[in-house]
């Protein structure tokens, strides 16, 4: 019991050597590690939240091509939708243009078919009024007497 | 284990006899002084292999225990004590861990060690060194040199005087050996409460322990674990305390009044 010299001087020294052995072997590797990992923790957060920010900013850049692309899209189905009603437009057209053409072609055709047929049969129809003539009047008509007469019969038929 | 050879009130004394050399003034409590080191060099080899493998990704077990110790110190020096940090907080460090550990000795029981020692030819062994004064005082005698220097550090050799002559009655010059009585009282107050709070403490406990092993061996059971779940209370209390309020000490000597 009771305080002796020997033991205190030596519990002190051996305190201030464990202190000093603290201070410089313990503290700062420990300390420096936490502040470290405290600053990396900091950064990865920091980094996380940048990223969200730039995520949310994408959504909005990708809703905006979106949009564009649909409105885009749009108008280049109208612009063909209208292409296409032209070029029928104008196929009709053409068609009816060339179903005319034809047409006229056919009927100037059957004109000068019927025309044809029409001179074919008058001057057919002449010959045998004439011969019929003959026959009736059993004699030889003068053509050349009766030329006014057969002219005017074949203008009238 | 009171022998038969043994009356119980030499059983006690022998008990709280220390294993000494030398004589008078240089009286080495050998005890005391080898279980601080052990306890010591424990604490020390387990923070430094915590401390030299430290990353700061992600940490093994004895880092994670190692910085959570770290980090409770740390944050009681920050709010106990404003000034520089870089030699407060590792004292700090040094007296809760040793201490608790110098308390931790208490649990093992009362006589193991000595039984153990008497094997070999040794015959006194008293092994918590708190419960030794010298060991205690050893600590807050430090302590006191420690507030002192922080003292002048924190407000010069000319504040340290003028604070120590005119607080805390005032320039008065009739006042002032009351103001240097008071301080003087003040000072010494400090390290002789925290050592002998302690000291206090731990002896009471360990006196406790060797009476409860005294009762015969079938009565040690209940006493003897019911002080001793108590005592896991006081053992990191204690330590707590001293730490506490050497921080606290350092925080007043080194700020202005």
């Amino acid at each position: 019991m009771g305080l002796n010299g020997g033991t205190l001087l030596g519990q002190i020294i051996t305190f201030l050597v464990f202190v000093w052995f603290t201070k410089k072997f313990v503290w700062p590797p420990v300390i420096q590690a936490m502040d470290e990992r405290r600053q990396k923790i900091a950064d990865g957060l920091a980094a996380a939240e940048r990223g969200r920010r730039e995520l949310e900013q994408a959504d909005v850049q990708v809703g905006e091509v979106m949009k564009e692309a649909r409105k885009q899209a749009a108008s280049i189905v109208d612009q063909a939708s209208k292409r296409g009603s032209e070029i029928v437009e104008e196929a009709k057209a053409n068609a009816r243009t060339e179903g005319e053409r034809l047409v006229a072609a056919a009927q100037a055709e059957i004109e000068r078919e019927v025309a044809h047929a029409r001179e074919a049969l008058r001057s057919e129809v002449a010959g045998i009024a004439v011969a019929g003539a003959g026959r009736i009047l059993k004699r030889e008509i003068n053509a050349a007497a009766h030329a006014e007469l057969m002219d005017e019969l074949t203008a009238q038929i | 284990m009171a022998s038969a050879s043994q009356s119980p009130t030499e059983y006690v004394t022998h008990h709280l006899q220390h294993l000494t050399a030398g004589e008078g003034f240089w009286t080495f409590h050998v005890d005391t002084l080898f279980w601080s080191w052990v306890t010591g060099i424990i604490f020390l080899s387990l923070f430094y292999f915590g401390a030299r493998r430290a990353t700061a990704g992600e940490p093994g077990k004895l880092q994670n225990f190692v910085e959570i110790l770290v980090d409770f110190v740390d944050k009681s020096v920050s709010e106990g004590f404003h000034g520089p940090k870089g030699f407060v907080a590792p004292l700090a460090l040094t007296v809760f861990f040793w201490v608790l550990l110098w308390n931790m000795l208490d649990l093992i029981p009362v006589d193991l060690l000595p039984w153990l020692a008497s094997t070999v030819g040794i015959h006194y062994q008293r092994i918590v060194p708190s419960a030794d004064m010298n060991a205690t005082f050893g600590l807050s005698l430090s302590v006191l040199a420690l507030i002192i220097i922080y003292s002048i550090k924190g407000k010069g050799v000319k504040g340290f005087v003028k604070e120590l002559l005119f607080h805390p009655f005032g320039s008065f010059p009739l006042l002032v050996p009351f103001n240097i009585i008071l301080n003087v009282v003040e000072l010494v107050a400090k390290p002789v409460s925290l050592a002998l709070r302690l000291f206090g403490n731990l002896y009471a406990a360990e006196m406790l322990f060797i009476l409860i092993a005294m009762l015969p061996w079938w009565a040690q059971w209940l006493p003897g674990s019911a002080w001793a779940i108590f005592h896991i209370l006081v053992i990191p209390l204690q330590a707590f305390i001293f730490m506490t309020l050497t921080i606290v000490y350092l925080s007043l000597a080194y700020e202005e009044h």
